[in-house]
């Protein structure tokens, strides 16, 4: 494809980036193991001395950690499945011509411009407020008690919110896909005599992958590391009921100061996110060859 | 091209489609509306969608008990900043990656995508240090590090996808052409990428401003932005919705009309042109 | 002046080698084809002659000149490329003047020359338009005026016909073949397509695999293909093979019967037509012939010949004959 000079170019040109990407992850990596062999706890700076594995021992037989591990696989599977799902539904309803597509599509993506901390702020107390919230009142008025929702539904509470956040970057996505296909296609189908739930099952599916791999690839991505919604919301609780693992290592090292435990616990979340990353990449990552 | 579509079906969509979209809008639409009846209304029961008493008091209030000003322009620095320093870097990679492939090519583009699934929580503590060291703590070119590294590979990504796009026998041309590598890429390359460019640029401005992680935890009073201020409006005690809501309608309506108004460029960025 | 000389240049990619050893000459304003079917290598030579792909070995001069190791842009040649490649974000006008420009030319010089050009071109009243505003054969002709106002020392052309449909490219293959007689300079031209081998140029270049087949004028080749290979790429339709009895008759391997030289009505052959396809102009026929196998005949004008009859065969005109390796004899 090229000659000797453009690709000793493009080495130059791909250096920089490759190296800070580096650097950034190399650096507070190799920290981050250092200070989960040492003890090192913020209440007590003076004593200090390596600890081989306990950290991670601890970590591991904390009875938080499998509720942990298996709350943020909870969660990036929840969202992951209501946000396809439904924005698949919305993408072929948004399809169908109607009026007024550009301030449609102007609403449906608007969740993805408010800020993590906003978003949780305004489901929590606007609308799922035991007292004031908005569904507190339709639920009063329909003559039912108010549900709790951040007490007795935290996870389920925490991953609609979630959802609600990242449903418009699905929608759009799938919407552009379905709207690349081409409708001879859907017309030789209908010539063949494919029902509509055949069309979609053997036409529309198998051409919306690519894009359905790009929301799943992106969204775990965004996915794993989220923070924000659970600290304004839930703080993992009540107990540990929505603690998932960056939560858990956030606990760690701000609430009781434990730098040790804490770097234990990133390194878990780090081989966490390895296989995830990996299983993805065998997966699916081939549909995204261009 | 799709066929007529009988007025009555059309209308029976477009009602269900807008009553999705008003359903997905709503809280949006309800936190803008509680910004401006008083405290006393904000609460309510049954709730009110609108109320005679509206008021501007808690935008007055919120803006007299905080800076604003200084948090907004934060905002503007570190997102804007971290987006032209993350395409500086990225567009010669990507141009690099799209036009003169390896075999490891693909490799190196998952290795970056990669290297955002580490949870930023995983190395808090490590890069709070380190920003403590190096004094880039609570500094605005501290966060405009951070977040251009937090965004690059997103950025490779959308540029690889978008100068993939261009054929590679426009730019073969322009060298026979006799245009050096740099005539090359100023001449051919970026005018033709400048759409993608556009809306990789767009999109990673609204990543990096609503980004609430690093904003929060690398700084206190000189550099927070939006996402810090509104952090501090938080635990209310169910009087203060209204002025809840304000804040919050402060700190994401300058991206939320930005967002609107270049919805179409940004839906195509949105893809991260993998999807066409 | 545009002597384009080959010696021993090889090119590989990785362990696969495309060009295993090539020589060749290509005199001043010769218009040259290379031919041969997908896959061949006569793209990758066209790439390795324009400074887009390195040389894995030998080299490659210009005017006498070494030009191995010089970039594309510094060995004076112009290139058409099968897609056009034309810049869609510039006009026609800036579209041909973008080389004048890269070259540092003053502004009236560059004018002078597009204005030329389009001329030429008949491309005068669409100056201001974007390619994309174009039809296909316009976008050709952008092209070319691309090409033609650096007044190179040789032309490339990497299959530039093969994106038009039947009518505009044979219009396109003459306004080629005219700018040549014009301009008097130096074209290689790359195609799959024998036909606009055999009606533009002044010496063909049939490659397989990476190796010269033969090199020659196109009668030439056509009358004596030195293989098996280019007697059955030369000529359309594709000229008969025989093998067996019928070949030892003429004390060779295989013999090659080109369809146009067999004649219906007497002969020795007797077989049932199989396909027929009347053209008004000829007709041609898929024979089948016991004890030789399927015979494609081309028969000028109008045959009373259809599917299901029988009729008989004579070879009229040269026979080939080829040995075991498919040489020829």
């Amino acid at each position: 494809m090229a000659t000797q000079s453009s690709r000793f170019a493009a080495r130059l040109m791909v250096a920089p980036s490759v190296t800070v990407l580096f650097i950034w992850m190399i650096i507070p990596l190799a920290m981050a193991i250092y200070y989960s062999f040492r003890l090192y706890r913020l209440i007590s700076p003076d004593r200090t001395g390596w600890v081989g594995f306990r950290n991670y021992s601890w970590f591991v037989n904390s009875p938080e950690f499998w509720l942990a591990i298996s709350n943020t696989l909870l969660l990036v599977g929840g969202v992951l499945i209501i946000t396809i799902v439904l924005g698949t539904l919305i993408a072929l309803l948004i399809d169908q011509p109607v009026w007024g597509q550009g301030p449609l599509r102007i609403l449906v993506i608007s969740p993805f411009f408010v800020m993590p901390p906003v978003a949780a702020s305004i489901w929590e107390n606007l609308f799922m407020h035991p007292q004031n919230g908005m569904l507190a009142s339709l639920a009063l008025g329909l003559g039912m008690k108010p549900i709790l929702f951040m007490e007795n539904y935290p996870m389920a509470s925490v991953i609609f919110i979630v959802s609600w956040e990242w449903l418009p970057f699905a929608t759009l996505i799938l919407l552009t896909a379905l709207q690349s296909l081409s409708s001879e296609q859907l017309e030789a189908a209908e010539m063949d005599g494919a029902s509509a739930f055949s069309r979609f099952r053997y036409i529309i599916l198998p051409h919306m992958t690519r894009a359905i791999t790009v929301v799943i690839l992106i969204q775990t991505i965004f996915l794993l590391g989220i923070f924000g919604e659970i600290f304004t919301t839930t703080q993992g609780g009540p107990g540990s009921a929505s603690t998932t693992l960056p939560y858990m290592i956030f606990k760690q090292a701000i609430a009781a100061k434990d730098i040790g435990r804490a770097a234990a616990g990133g390194i878990i979340a780090v081989i966490l996110a390895n296989i995830v990353a990996y299983f993805l990449m065998r997966g699916i990552g081939r549909n995204l060859d261009a | 091209m799709a066929r007529a579509v009988s007025p009555r079906r059309k209308f029976l969509t477009t009602l269900a489609a807008w009553s999705v979209a008003l359903i997905i809008f709503f809280p949006v639409l309800w936190m803008i509306l509680t910004s401006f009846k008083t405290e006393v209304s904000a609460v309510a029961s049954p709730p009110q969608l609108f109320t005679a008493d509206w008021t501007l008091e808690n935008y007055a209030e919120v803006w007299a008990r905080s800076d604003y000003p200084r948090f907004f322009w934060n905002s503007v620095v570190i997102s804007v900043g971290s987006t032209l320093l993350g395409l500086v870097i990225a567009i010669p990679s990507a141009w690099a990656m799209a036009f003169v492939p390896g075999k490891r090519t693909k490799d190196l583009l998952m290795w970056m995508l990669s290297t955002k699934m580490m949870p930023a929580v995983a190395v808090m503590i490590p890069l709070y240090l380190i920003f403590l060291w190096t004094g880039l703590i609570d500094t605005k070119i501290g966060l405009v590090i951070a977040l251009m590294l937090m965004n690059l590979p997103i950025i490779i990504w959308m540029l690889y996808t978008y100068f993939k796009e261009i054929p590679g026998e426009i730019l073969e041309a322009a060298r026979m052409d006799g245009a050096s590598l740099w005539n090359e890429i100023l001449y051919v390359l970026t005018p033709m990428a400048i759409p993608g460019i556009a809306s990789t640029m767009l999109l990673n401005i609204i990543l990096a401003w609503n980004e609430a992680f690093w904003t929060i935890v690398l700084t206190t009073t000189k550099a927070a932005p939006l996402s810090a201020f509104i952090a501090s409006f938080s635990a209310p005690q169910g009087l203060f919705y209204a002025k809840l809501s304000a804040a919050s309608a402060m700190a994401i309506m300058p991206i939320l009309i930005l967002g609107w108004f270049s919805q179409k460029q940004l839906v195509r960025g949105l893809t991260f042109g993998a999807v066409k | 002046m545009g002597k384009i000389e080959l010696t021993k240049v090889r090119k590989s990619f990785g362990d696969v080698h495309v060009i295993p050893s090539i020589d060749l000459t290509i005199n001043d304003g010769e218009f040259v084809v290379f031919v041969g079917p997908s896959g061949c290598g006569k793209s990758t030579l066209l790439r390795l002659i324009a400074g887009l792909e390195d040389t894995t070995s030998g080299t490659i001069e210009i005017d006498g000149k070494d030009a191995t190791a010089l970039p594309p842009a510094k060995r004076g040649l112009a290139m058409v490329f099968q897609s056009y490649a034309l810049y869609p974000h510039m006009t026609v006008r800036k579209n041909i003047a973008f080389p004048l420009k890269m070259a540092g030319m003053d502004q009236a010089e560059q004018d002078k020359r597009v204005e030329r050009a389009a001329k030429v071109l008949n491309l005068a009243s669409y100056l201001d338009r974007r390619p994309g505003q174009l039809s296909g054969g316009q976008r050709q002709r952008v092209a070319i005026g691309r090409a033609i106002v650096r007044e190179p020392a040789a032309f490339l052309f990497d299959e530039p016909l093969s994106n038009l449909d039947a009518a505009l490219r044979v219009g396109m293959r003459q306004e080629i073949s005219e700018l040549h007689q014009s301009l008097k300079t130096t074209m290689i031209y790359v195609t799959h397509d024998q036909v606009e081998a055999m009606t533009m140029a002044d010496k063909i270049v049939v490659l397989h695999a990476g190796r010269i087949e033969q090199v020659g004028a196109p009668l030439e080749l056509y009358n004596n293909p030195r293989n098996k290979f280019v007697a059955g790429f030369i000529g359309s339709p594709k000229m008969n093979f025989i093998e067996g009895a019928e070949a030892a008759k003429h004390k060779a391997h295989t013999i090659g019967v080109r369809p146009e030289h067999i004649t219906v009505g007497d002969g020795p052959w007797e077989g049932v037509v199989g396909l027929s396809e009347h053209l008004g102009s000829d007709s041609f026929l898929k024979v089948a012939v016991e004890g030789i196998g399927t015979l494609t005949v081309r028969a000028p004008g109008e045959v009373g010949a259809h599917h299901g009859d029988r009729i008989r065969l004579a070879p009229a005109g040269k026979i080939h004959r080829f040995d075991e390796s498919g040489n020829a004899l």
